[in-house]
């Protein structure tokens, strides 16, 4: 814990229902929206064909939470893992 | 030109009855005619928030089923003629009405009346599904409570997906105390991450309970308490009128307090 963090006031409840409604939200409208998260993947995939093959069937995207070094809390992330088949050679 | 308004809000238990009965029953107050549908098949409530419970002959599901016609259902308010009440049916559940036979009902009721508000039942199935049938706009009611707001935030993306548009959120049992500690979600908290306008803010009032026990609406029994103004003041803007928000967090001087204590309220 930093010296800063010792004289930072404490989040009061609020903050933190706040906080974790914004991160709940943020799944739920992913979830209910699995239009979106299509969207995303067909854009992010035809960029990345352009420079390499990858594995269609084991690739996996996805809205997960990952720390933060600036909140105290969980963040909101993409997470795209997609699998490498072979890397195009530089033209 | 009538319009047909659905009080929806996801979570049960954060005020939808009580919303639904008093913005009605101001919009009577001003001299509109009003028509308060009770939804919520199988778990009807409006009729004892209205303290009309003894006088139910008929109700929805009997209409739509064509045991009766739908004059023969409503029920007249007992303080305010403009004010009338389509009671639930207590031994059906939700799937005795269909969106279609809903719709058939508005249409009718738009007839008669300036405004039908409906109370729609907690949940997002079927009952939900019919509320919002024929429902021009909506007024969404949360409390400041994450599951209350979490639940609200997913009806209002329902009714857009519905394309029932101009929505309008209100803000339920709010403690200013609470806000002022850090302790509860301002309206602003609310509104900023609901992404929605505002139509009013209640404050938590014991006079609502006072009012429930009696079966009467509280902007006929306390008008001058603050969750009474607010519902007068929801009412009003529903109408299109410009009302100032009421303010929550006066600080009450020691003179005020003893003003009041002379004037005897």
């Amino acid at each position: 814990m930093g010296i800063m963090d010792f004289f930072r006031k404490k989040d009061t409840s609020k903050d933190i229902a706040k906080d974790r409604l914004k991160l709940v939200l943020i799944h739920d409208r992913a979830d209910c929206n699995t239009e979106l998260l299509e969207m995303i993947r067909a854009d992010i995939l035809e960029v990345i064909k352009k420079y390499m093959d990858y594995d269609e069937r084991e690739m996996d995207i996805k809205i997960g939470t990952t720390d933060s070094e600036t909140s105290n809390s969980p963040v909101p992330a993409l997470f795209a893992n997609i699998p490498i088949r072979n890397i195009h050679k530089p033209r | 030109m009538s319009e047909v308004i659905v009080v929806t809000s996801g979570k049960g238990g954060v005020g939808k009855t009580t919303t639904s009965a008093n913005v009605g029953a101001g919009l009577a107050i001003s001299g509109k005619k009003v028509v308060l549908v009770d939804a919520d098949i199988g778990l009807r409530n409006l009729d004892v928030v209205l303290g009309l419970e003894n006088r139910i002959v008929y109700n929805i599901v009997d209409v739509v089923e064509g045991n009766c016609r739908v004059a023969q259902a409503l029920i007249r308010d007992k303080k305010n003629q403009n004010l009338y009440l389509l009671p639930a049916a207590q031994t059906r559940d939700k799937d005795a009405v269909s969106p279609e036979q809903m719709k058939t009902l508005t249409d009718e009721l738009r007839k008669e009346f300036d405004y039908i508000i409906i109370d729609s039942p907690a949940g997002i199935e079927q009952g939900f599904k019919n509320s919002i049938a024929s429902a021009d706009r909506a007024l969404i009611v949360t409390t400041p409570e994450i599951s209350a707001i979490r639940d609200a935030d997913r009806i209002i993306g329902l009714l857009e997906a519905n394309d029932i548009k101009n929505n309008r959120l209100i803000v339920n049992r709010l403690r200013p105390d609470m806000v002022k500690r850090g302790e509860m979600m301002s309206v602003d908290d609310v509104v900023e991450i609901l992404a929605i306008d505002l139509i009013g803010v209640v404050p938590d009032d014991e006079n609502v309970v006072i009012s429930t026990n009696t079966g009467d609406p509280i902007v006929l029994k306390f008008e001058n308490s603050l969750a009474g103004k607010a519902y007068l003041n929801i009412s009003q803007r529903i109408m299109g009128n410009e009302v100032e928000y009421l303010n929550l967090f006066e600080q009450k001087s020691l003179f005020s307090r003893i003003v009041k204590a002379f004037k005897g309220n």
